[in-house]
């Protein structure tokens, strides 16, 4: 069984073969596979972790550089060096790799990241893990073949060992750990070499995910769990106006109370600090801060601006206007148009609600001139430097410990909070734990834009879409464009725009963020021009939205797995919706009833067919669906944040609902589409179809269009009445 | 000071008699399974037992312990071989995990007074126990299995 240490050894450059430790494969992710470590690094005296080692014991430890937050990276992206290298699974350890994007991270864009983001980690580190494993086993190999005095050639491996056919003779990778060199540079490979789809192993086969048994005995760490000789408590309290600053504060008051070690100013907020978590709850009950004025954010009230001032917005030629996309003649089709459609679509901002509330624990050394941190973080490269930003420190003078998350979507992919902690360490001059109550995690979010959306289309004679307009309007920029291109319809004339506001509001990325509304949108819309034309959605689609052949796939699957035509249960109705994301295609039926008298929508069942290209991990990547619909759901239905003047409404739970086990579908059935490109994204394939499958299956029942989300009770009481 | 027996072991600790259990179990006790969610009694990722009934440890002061058994994950098992250990691996349950211990410890409540809980009754009972990852149905197939397995 393989398991998690957190710390790995860390081993200079240098080292690439240690007598007593097996072979070590040090070496940086270039672009195929390892290489040597850019001179640069080198030079800087950077230590480093072993990517690979090979114990003479067997045991092989692989880093992962994919954050871990229940999406099962830190065990796919082993895996994947373990396919190409032919270990032994169960001989596998997996550590963390260090928070250095130069050498752990993948290239995106031509830079360096380690950011686990947007669907990422399979699809961003496979290519270059797999020729890395590669290169790990032709280094076995030629070891091998240099000890029998045969050529590499004519070897094989089989998991954990090399053969050679001729002879009969094995070695074991620990074996040739014991003897065998890696040379300065690796051997390069081409793509020619890398094991063909049928020689499989591990990939495509469901193993035990790496993390999982900590999880059920209370062992896995996350950063809150982190306990350090000496550390104090430290809790905030941040400008309710986002964005707002402290003027002042009763410190005397606060430091008269039991256990405060002391009160640190934040740019946006105070920080009390104390010898317990409850002394630092009852110092930040006690807290009162006078805030300085001026904070844009204080003009800020989010329902008349979303109901009223980007619909003004949107209607006004002199706005400034951003074009995301344009092709053809649009004015043309819309001037000649056999019939035009608008409608007008909305959705409030949304919370992450990571269940682990945000935290870091901060430590310095005596000197003050290094300090380390603990955090759970999507990007530990980011959150590294954002440390040694605040502090005014070097990138070398930061070394953050990587931790499993209680959630991130999209939350911890940025370390405010892991800033905080070091500030206020290096102000109390003690180690401490930083965390933020739920109260302040909702109260200074960073939300999901709210959004206004207006689409426009036109059909021609024959009844087929030549016509698209669909303009977002929102604070947030790209926040507010994922998502809203339509690559998957062949529609010939399209004109896509956002047009922006500012806020002064904390926002941020969260679950396929735009996705989730502009897909509402999207898909609801090309849902109205079907029940227009009084066809089948899928049927209207196919005829008239000129769908990729990708997209009709994954259409006829979900239409196959939910039996899309039969007759439902009485109260009873289905809604389907695609979805592209990260470079995956997939769509979903919802089945829903509806309680009249109290505006409830219950979603029974639901069937996603996904073609993610190749799924490496079949039982996590299903598992990434299911969450992704779970959490889809939770927005359509409950979750809104509202703003009056700056400052969030909601506090905890209870009015910030999320899905619970009552509202969970019944049934969620999950199918991957034998896709036969290289993986693309699954973490968030799930979530923005959910929206335009349920508005579409309360349509079916009800005849209505839910065009606000979440469609929360009152809004489906008041949709019912028009 | 409160004294209670702490996964078998007696503890005996100096603090404010109204101190959320859950504090004392994290952090003066540094027993970290037992995770904060909302501080609220709205999540239930504190969920502990005191004398064999889930409670919210961060709404449960620590003078209700005075003398109880309290269980947490780390007590549940020694070796993480209660049958919903082994269920929630098998099925693959955890995601990012926090809400886990909670989930478990809920659950190992059902199971003690109705071994074989219909899929109706599982989630009566789970239904304040929040998972954000969303893996209610893996959770409900391992209380499921955990019953019929033993």
């Amino acid at each position: 069984m393989t398991q998690l240490t957190s710390n790995g050894p860390e081993i200079s450059r240098r080292n690439l073969l240690a007598g007593a430790g097996g072979l070590s494969f040090c070496l940086a992710l270039g672009a195929p596979g390892l290489a040597l470590m850019p001179a640069s690094s080198a030079a800087a005296g950077r230590r480093m972790s072993a990517w690979v080692t090979i114990a003479p014991d067997e045991t092989v430890t692989i880093l992962s550089a994919g954050a871990e937050m229940g999406q099962g990276s830190m065990t796919s992206l082993p895996l994947i060096i373990a396919e190409e290298m032919d270990a032994d699974w169960a001989k596998v350890r997996v550590e963390w790799a260090p928070a250095d994007a130069e050498t752990y991270g993948y290239t995106s864009r031509g830079r360096k990241s380690m950011a686990i983001v947007g669907s990422r980690a399979v699809r961003s580190y496979f290519g270059d893990l797999r020729v890395a494993g590669a290169q790990v086993r032709k280094v076995l190999l030629e070891n091998a073949a240099r000890k029998w005095g045969v050529a590499a050639a004519g070897l094989r491996t089989e998991p954990g060992a090399v053969l050679d056919p001729g002879s009969g003779r094995r070695l074991s990778y620990g074996e040739i750990a014991g003897f065998g060199k890696v040379p300065d540079v690796l051997p390069s490979v081409d793509e020619s070499e890398l094991k063909p789809r049928s020689a499989f192993r591990l990939i495509g086969r469901s193993v035990p995910r790496v993390d999982i048994p900590a999880k059920v005995d209370g062992s896995a760490q996350f950063a809150i769990d982190v306990q350090l000789p000496g550390m104090v408590y430290a809790t905030t309290r941040h400008s309710p106006v986002h964005n707002g600053a402290p003027e002042s504060w009763n410190q005397s008051e606060i430091k008269a109370m039991p256990g405060i070690v002391g009160t640190v100013a934040l740019d946006n907020g105070v920080a009390v600090v104390a010898d317990s978590f409850e002394r630092v709850l009852a110092a930040r009950d006690a807290l009162k801060v006078m805030w300085k004025k001026g904070a844009k954010a204080e003009g800020f009230d989010s329902e008349p601006q979303l109901l009223d001032t980007y619909y003004k917005v949107h209607g006004d030629p002199g706005a400034q206007a951003e074009t995301l996309d344009s092709k053809g003649d649009v004015e043309a089709a819309f001037a000649g148009a056999a019939k035009t459609y608008r409608a007008d679509y909305r959705s409030d901002l949304g919370y992450h609600a990571q269940m682990e509330p945000l935290n870091a624990v901060a430590r310095f050394n005596a000197a003050g001139d290094h300090v380390e941190v603990w955090d759970g973080s999507q990007s530990p490269d980011r959150s590294r430097a954002g440390v040694a930003k605040a502090l005014g420190m070097t990138l070398g003078q930061v070394t953050l410990h990587q931790c499993y998350m209680g959630g991130g979507f999209g939350r911890r992919s940025l370390g405010d909070y892991a800033a905080e902690a070091a500030l206020i360490a290096r102000d109390v001059g003690r180690p401490v734990k930083l965390i933020w109550t739920r109260e302040e995690d909702v109260a200074h979010g960073m939300f999901r834009p709210q959004s206004f959306q207006c689409m426009e289309a036109a059909r021609d004679g024959d009844g087929n879409v030549v016509g698209w307009r669909h303009c977002v309007v929102g604070d947030g920029k790209g926040l507010l464009t994922s998502g809203i291109k339509i690559p998957y319809y062949g529609i010939p004339n399209q004109h896509i725009e956002r047009r922006g506001v500012s806020h002064g509001m904390r926002l941020k990325h969260w679950r396929a963020v735009g996705h989730v509304f502009n897909v509402f949108a999207i898909e609801s819309f090309a849902d109205e021009l079907a029940a227009d034309a009084g066809m089948d959605p899928v049927e209207f689609r196919f005829r008239h939205m000129a769908p990729t052949p990708k997209a009709r796939r994954v259409f006829e699957a979900a239409v196959r797995m939910s039996d899309w035509n039969a007759k439902r249960r009485e109260g009873r109705a289905v809604g389907i919706s695609l979805t592209e994301r990260s470079g995956s295609l997939g769509a979903g039926v919802a089945e829903i009833s509806l309680d009249r008298n109290t505006g409830r929508i219950r979603v029974h069942k639901v069937w996603i067919a996904v073609d993610g290209g190749l799924i490496v991990q079949p039982d996590a990547a299903r598992a990434n669906v299911e969450s992704g619909v779970a959490y889809g759901l939770s927005s359509v239905l409950r979750e809104r944040i509202t703003v009056r003047g700056g400052a969030v409404e909601q506090s905890n739970f209870h009015d910030y609902p999320v899905l619970r086990m009552s509202d969970h579908p019944e049934e969620l059935v999950v199918e991957f589409v034998d896709g036969e490109g290289p993986p693309t994204g699954i973490g968030e394939i799930g979530n923005p179809m959910v929206a335009g499958a349920v508005a579409n299956a309360f349509h079916a029942l009800t005849g209505r269009r839910l065009r606000y989300m979440p469609f929360t009770p009152e809004r489906v009481l008041e949709v019912l009445k028009t | 000071m409160v004294s209670f027996t702490l996964n078998g072991r007696p503890v005996a600790i100096e603090a404010e008699p109204d101190t959320p259990l859950l504090w004392i179990i994290r952090e003066h006790l540094k027993l970290t399974g037992t995770k904060y969610g909302c501080g609220a009694g709205l999540c239930g990722a504190c969920t502990v037992h005191v004398n064999g009934e889930a409670v919210r440890a961060c709404q449960t002061g620590v003078f209700r312990a005075e003398g109880a058994e309290v269980v947490t994950i780390e007590g549940l098992s020694p070796d993480a071989s209660h049958p919903l250990q082994k269920a929630w691996i098998a099925e693959q349950a955890p995601q990012c995990g926090y809400c886990q211990s909670g989930q478990i410890m809920k659950a190992a409540e059902l199971l003690a007074s109705n071994p074989t809980p219909s899929r109706d009754e599982i989630v009566a009972h789970m239904d304040g126990n929040i998972c954000r990852c969303g893996t209610y149905n893996r959770i409900i197939a391992a209380i499921q299995r955990a019953s019929r397995e033993g």
